[in-house]
């Protein structure tokens, strides 16, 4: 009957628990190939971090620290953990635009494991990220940042911020799949987005905020980040100092395990649901 | 690879039957938009689902292709039910929707590759194959271009070709031609020919009647998520008798004149049915009439602005099921006219 038919098909390789790995990384290299062929979509991780840090550098600088330099070790750090935050926006709105097209039809037509999608999508976004902090970390070294600790804990903060984006994205991700349109998650994201890179460690002390918001910032996981990153990066003995990146850096770890937990069930089953 | 693994097997079914749909039914919200629905694609053969906008196919299709669940009713597709086993279905069909579900900023060569990539093909297996698709749906020229910069056409065809990148063995084609100009259509259907001719079964909705008519060996009429008819095009015919006669008085004054002409030679004279105002179009045996006609006309003085015998459309079809005129449906394919 249809033997002739199926077994025509040319040699595949046979599915296996790899499926997800291999089938997310064909998917991460449509993001990265997209992100090649139009790369004004990557001014959110280029050019605006660089806007960002000279603004930040020079109007807030003297007011929060008494000078550029010295508020420098706080603003390369606290910016990376916001320009994290809000480039995570991006896969929402490209998961949104996936749906609204109908190419997730095709993939979820085919016998591909329903997290490689949005699996995919988080790690071809990796690239951007890696872009986003050697910006912000080249544009703090040319006014005038250092490492004030050693290469291994400085990569050891670039993996934890990586970490901690790929996690986060899950949340956008889930906007993405339920929103009804790009702006809309555009919206929604940055909304919630503000209050949380705003109302944290990342630009001002938060000793200076009333004792409700400064329990708020505190707890947030952007400062946890943020503090992770001063300790391992910043001179223990200069401004914006961190002395132990332990603490910090477990609260970080956490707040990622939370994210992946409380979102990313959540997202797949959007995707699975969506009509 | 063989099709039946440890951990897959097929439900007992006939071998002749590639997909079968059981009392299907779906609700969104306050719609019902199917009403179990059942309907059987014979292996290697084409079913056209045949309905209006609205009438239920794209959601029975999506059952089919596991994008959704029914809510009652199961239904079998290459002998696996789709509900309970979706990766055994979706790894022997290929699902062309309504819209063409490519990504556009791909190229044409990219997208292929890709689907054969995560269909688990060795590379160079899916570089080949996406060649050959490439040549069959005559986008060789256009291979490296992305897929925003293709016609409606076009980006159709690749649509297609991925949906046949693993060989499926059964086809679903939403709507393959909704929105495609005329000549563009009558490719589309080359292709779908084609496609069967390899042993593929097909399961192809449409809202053109003269589609189900050129193409399907078996239709199925749906109309507000109940099917209205199963059956051959042809017998589908026979219910209209098999020549269709339409009249158009250029002065209504001989509307009822022209009535009583027409009862004298249709198969039914109870179906002397009028259209519009004054613009009959009657089931008849046979074109012997058209002579006995014209004499009458003329013995009465009555001039004409149409006169034609057509082949029945469909659309007689679907207005003798449900007693709705659907504008929005073809016009019948006349093969004779006779202008007075």
């Amino acid at each position: 009957m249809t033997a002739a038919a199926t077994h025509e098909v040319t040699a595949t390789i046979p599915h296996g628990p790899l499926d997800v790995l291999r089938h997310s990384w064909v998917l991460a290299k449509r993001s990265l190939v997209k992100t090649w062929r139009t790369p004004e979509g990557l001014i959110d991780v280029t050019l605006s971090p660089i806007m960002f840090t000279l603004l930040f550098a020079y109007i807030f600088g003297g007011a929060i620290s008494g000078s550029t330099q010295e508020y420098l070790p706080l603003l390369v750090t606290g910016l990376i953990g916001q320009n994290i935050a809000f480039a995570s926006v991006g896969i929402g709105i490209q998961l949104n635009a996936d749906m609204e097209k109908g190419i997730f039809d095709r993939f979820r037509s085919l016998p591909i494991s329903r997290i490689a999608p949005l699996f995919g999508a988080a790690l071809g976004d990796i690239v951007r990220y890696v872009l986003l902090i050697s910006i912000m970390v080249g544009t703090g070294y040319a006014l005038g940042y250092r490492v004030g600790t050693d290469v291994w804990h400085f990569l050891g903060g670039v993996a934890l911020a990586m970490l901690f984006a790929l996690c986060l994205a899950w949340a956008p991700m889930l906007v993405g799949l339920i929103a009804r349109s790009q702006r809309a998650v555009q919206g929604i994201v940055f909304m919630t987005l503000f209050p949380l890179t705003f109302a944290s460690n990342a630009f001002v002390p938060t000793e200076s905020m009333p004792g409700w918001l400064r329990a708020f910032a505190n707890a947030n996981p952007l400062s946890h980040l943020v503090a992770s990153l001063r300790a391992l990066w910043n001179d223990p003995n200069g401004p914006g100092a961190v002395a132990d990146w332990h603490s910090p850096v477990a609260w970080t770890l956490l707040w990622c395990a939370i994210f992946v937990v409380v979102f990313a069930p959540l997202a797949i089953r959007a995707y699975n649901r969506k009509a | 690879m063989h099709d039946v693994t440890l951990t897959s097997y097929r439900v007992a079914m006939s071998p002749d039957i590639a997909v079968e749909a059981d009392g299907l039914v779906k609700s969104f919200k306050e719609t019902k938009a199917l009403k179990g629905v059942s309907f059987q694609v014979p292996r290697g053969k084409i079913l056209g689902v045949l309905g209006p906008n609205g009438a239920g196919k794209t959601t029975a299709v999506r059952i089919l292709a596991t994008l959704l669940r029914p809510d009652a009713g199961r239904a079998t597709v290459a002998g696996f039910d789709v509900a309970k086993q979706p990766r055994e279905v979706r790894k022997r069909v290929g699902l062309t929707g309504q819209y063409a579900s490519v990504d556009e900023e791909l190229t044409g060569r990219e997208n292929l590759l890709m689907i054969g990539e995560l269909l688990n093909m060795r590379l160079g297996d899916a570089k080949s194959r996406a060649v050959e698709l490439l040549e069959w749906f005559d986008l060789t020229d256009a291979a490296d271009r992305m897929a925003k910069t293709y016609s409606g056409g076009m980006r159709r065809r690749l649509d297609l070709a991925a949906s046949l990148t693993g060989h499926p063995e059964i086809v679903f084609l939403d709507e393959p031609t909704t929105g495609l100009d005329p000549a563009k259509r009558e490719d589309m259907w080359d292709v779908v020919r084609a496609i069967v001719e390899r042993g593929t079964s097909v399961l192809l909705t449409t809202q053109y009647l003269e589609e189900a008519d050129a193409l399907a060996d078996d239709i199925v009429v749906i109309n507000h998520g109940e099917v209205i008819a199963h059956d051959t095009a042809e017998n589908l015919k026979r219910v209209v008798g098999s020549q269709t006669l339409k009249i158009r008085p250029t002065d209504l004054a001989h509307t009822e004149q022209v009535r009583a002409i027409l009862a004298e030679v249709a198969t039914d004279a109870a179906r002397v049915d009028e259209q519009r105002r004054g613009e009959f179009s009657v089931p008849v045996p046979d074109d012997s009439v058209l002579p006995g006609v014209v004499s009458k006309l003329a013995s009465a003085k009555i001039e004409v602005t149409e006169l034609s015998l057509a082949l029945p459309s469909l659309d007689e079809v679907f207005f003798t099921l449900t007693g709705e005129r659907n504008k929005s449906l073809a016009d019948p394919t006349q093969i004779e006219e006779v202008s007075a």
